[in-house]
């Protein structure tokens, strides 16, 4: 029951991820062209996956933070400090150490996210604001201000290079995928996160312990965001801390929500999230090949968000409806 | 410990900086420096106020930045491109603002949807059409502009208090008023209490909350006019970032997030504690401008964890509901 319903659930998604694909086509005709080059693959359809990498990531540790009835503002914010950590210590200290700082960085933020909202309880909106005020100032703290350059081949590597012909950031988005998806959905863990979101008293009361749901979910969040600061400085091969991962909190979240999870909480999907993250790329990319001024983005931006809200608006009605859960 | 109401904190940390500023610099207690405060931060005042309003009554709006933005470009455009009077383009820019908010209000009440991903939407919008408008920055000439920006009231000691400082300040000073003393007010703060008590009171929730929407859009372009009179142009990257400002700046003057207390003149203390941040960090010349954010990123902090440990006291102390709170 469960599963034809989810199958039901992404039909939509993907059926608008297909149109927006052709319509793709449609506009430049070489769209699905792939070709092979020096060992990786190129083509628009390999560059909407490619540039939609960074999203993808947020918007994996996004979909979990939304389906315990949180939101996590500050993942640009902890995307510009990861990179602006990633860079300035890779030439000096060589791939693996940066890699560890940065991420554990994203960690430390996210522990500090979910500390903010599992043990003070203060409303996560409010929580990660914080952050995302403060964090950009930090990443600009570690850049001091300039736009930090690198040259360390195998940082670059991780924004630019390829894993058996596939671009790196694409197979860390799998990969990162596969472990998410291994952790939450092949044990109960998955079920306790989505129990903590519909209800957070009834699962505590029931021997959930929420609050270590809600940390870890948060951590998750901060730990994918540091990854995508990382591969979004390699890509550029430098960290711009005005300017890496800013207004993308917004894209993830948007590409959570187009992936159905709802934004109350108590349900979500994992790949239809990825899709969500592909249907902006999507979007992005054929407004780019169109010639269109990339400005047009945002307006298409609002006009999918309100769609996606008035679509979802009488389901959120209904299904409040028959679970009798008092939303207030 | 007698509860000490959030808006007194507020005042405390603004009186102690000023007072550890001057000790720094003895020029910082002049008008001068008192006077550019207010006319720099007169736009995030303006706005702020409507902020406050939106999140006593327990919702947010993202979209003020880019309502900002969009009615610089709107006004310049307006006014040196199609050659209309400057106060006729004052009057389009308002309705439409005044239309947009009702709209995001309409629909937050409608689809009973979370403010936040609706006013997302209509900063996508109205950050999209100032965009779709003009790219560039246009200069504004007009006359009515010079004249708007030499005029100010001399303070003694060399202080200039502007016109958009004026404008400011008569804003908050209407705000209160509305905010405190009057029933559109009083049904504010009731929304912010709770949703469903104040339906169940008869108060007609929706009109409320569309009303309260169409108040910041209209704030916001007020603000975005104002804005166009500090730089005299209009630039479609004008104030990004801004509705995180007004939202930080709401909460530090003492309104609590989750709705149903706050105050106008505390934000206006929120404003100046920003400003007077900045206004630090310009004396001080070492100091980087990314400071700004990380302490305003810690003062962030320190205001919501002292509203939740008030909350917490609140609810121990037994059956008074954190709504008595109210400053």
């Amino acid at each position: 029951m469960m599963q034809r319903l989810l199958q039901s659930r992404g039909l939509a998604q993907i059926v608008a991820l297909l149109v927006i694909l052709a319509i793709d086509r449609a506009v430049s005709p070489q769209f699905f062209d792939v070709r092979m080059q020096d060992g990786r693959l190129f083509g628009s359809l390999i560059d909407v996956l490619n540039r939609g990498a960074p999203v993808a990531l947020l918007a994996l540790g996004m979909v979990l933070v939304i389906a315990t009835r949180g939101i996590d503002l500050s993942v640009g914010a902890v995307m510009a400090i990861a990179g602006a950590i990633a860079a300035s210590l890779a030439d000096t200290y060589g791939l693996p150490l940066a890699l560890a700082a940065a991420l554990g960085a994203g960690l430390l933020c996210g522990l500090w996210n979910g500390f903010l909202v599992a043990v003070l309880g203060i409303q996560p909106i409010v929580a990660t604001l914080i952050l995302m005020v403060a964090g950009r100032g930090v990443a600009q703290l570690i850049t001091e201000g300039r736009i930090v350059t690198f040259t360390a081949p195998d940082l670059v590597w991780l924004g630019n290079g390829a894993v058996l012909g596939v671009p790196t950031p694409v197979a860390v988005v799998l990969g990162m995928l596969i472990v998410t998806g291994v952790v939450v959905r092949g044990s109960a863990l998955g079920l306790l996160i989505e129990a903590t979101g519909g209800n957070a008293r009834a699962s505590e009361l029931a021997g959930i312990g929420t609050r270590a749901m809600i940390l870890a979910v948060y951590v998750w969040c901060g730990l994918c965001a540091a990854l995508a600061g990382v591969i979004a400085a390699a890509d550029i091969m430098g960290a711009d801390a005005n300017n890496a991962g800013l207004w993308l909190e917004l894209d993830a979240i948007l590409a959570v929500v187009i992936g159905g999870t709802s934004l109350f909480g108590g349900r979500f999907s994992l790949v239809l999230a990825m899709v969500g993250a592909l249907i902006i790329q999507a979007m992005n990319t054929g407004i780019l090949l169109s010639g269109y001024p990339p400005e047009f983005n945002l307006l298409v931006k609002a006009a999918v968000v309100l769609i996606v809200l008035l679509l979802q608006s009488p389901r959120f009605a209904s299904a409040g409806a028959v679970l009798g859960r008092a939303r207030q | 410990m007698r509860r000490l109401p959030p808006v007194a904190i507020t005042a405390i940390v603004f009186v102690v900086g000023f007072a550890l500023c001057t000790a720094q610099f003895p020029n910082f207690a002049s008008t001068r420096v008192a006077a550019n405060l207010l006319t720099d931060n007169a736009f995030l005042g303006i706005v702020a106020t409507g902020m406050t309003f939106v999140i006593i009554s327990g919702g947010i709006d993202l979209s003020v930045g880019s309502v900002i933005g969009f009615t610089t470009v709107f006004v310049a455009l307006a006014i040196e491109r199609l050659g209309v009077p400057p106060l006729v383009a004052f009057a389009a820019i308002l309705l439409l603002c005044a239309a947009f908010g009702a709209a995001m209000g309409a629909i937050i009440h409608v689809f009973d949807m979370p403010p936040f991903i609706v006013t997302l939407a209509g900063m996508f919008l109205a950050r999209g059409a100032s965009f779709l408008m003009s790219t560039e920055s246009t200069p504004i000439s007009a006359p009515l502009y010079s004249t708007v920006s030499d005029f100010a009231l001399r303070l003694p000691g060399g202080g200039r208090l502007t016109s958009i400082a004026l404008i400011m300040l008569a804003v908050v000073a209407a705000g209160a008023v509305l905010l405190h003393f009057t029933r559109f007010g009083a049904n504010v703060y009731a929304l912010g209490g709770s949703r469903a008590t104040t339906a169940l009171m008869g108060i007609p929730v929706g009109s409320m909350t569309v009303r309260i929407y169409m108040l910041s859009s209209v704030l916001a372009g007020l603000a975005g006019i104002v804005f166009s009179f500090y730089t005299a142009a209009g630039y479609s990257l004008s104030a990004v970032g801004v509705e995180l400002d007004s939202i930080a700046t709401v909460v530090i003057g003492g309104t609590l997030l989750t709705g149903g207390q706050g105050s106008v003149v505390g934000t206006l203390l929120g404003v100046l504690i920003q400003g007077l941040i900045q206004t630090y960090i310009n004396f001080d010349g070492t100091l980087s401008s990314w400071w700004t954010k990380i302490v305003t990123g810690i003062l962030l902090f320190a205001f919501i964890a002292l509203q939740q440990a008030m909350l917490g006291i609140a609810r121990r102390a037994g059956p008074r509901k954190a709504g008595v709170l109210k400053s």
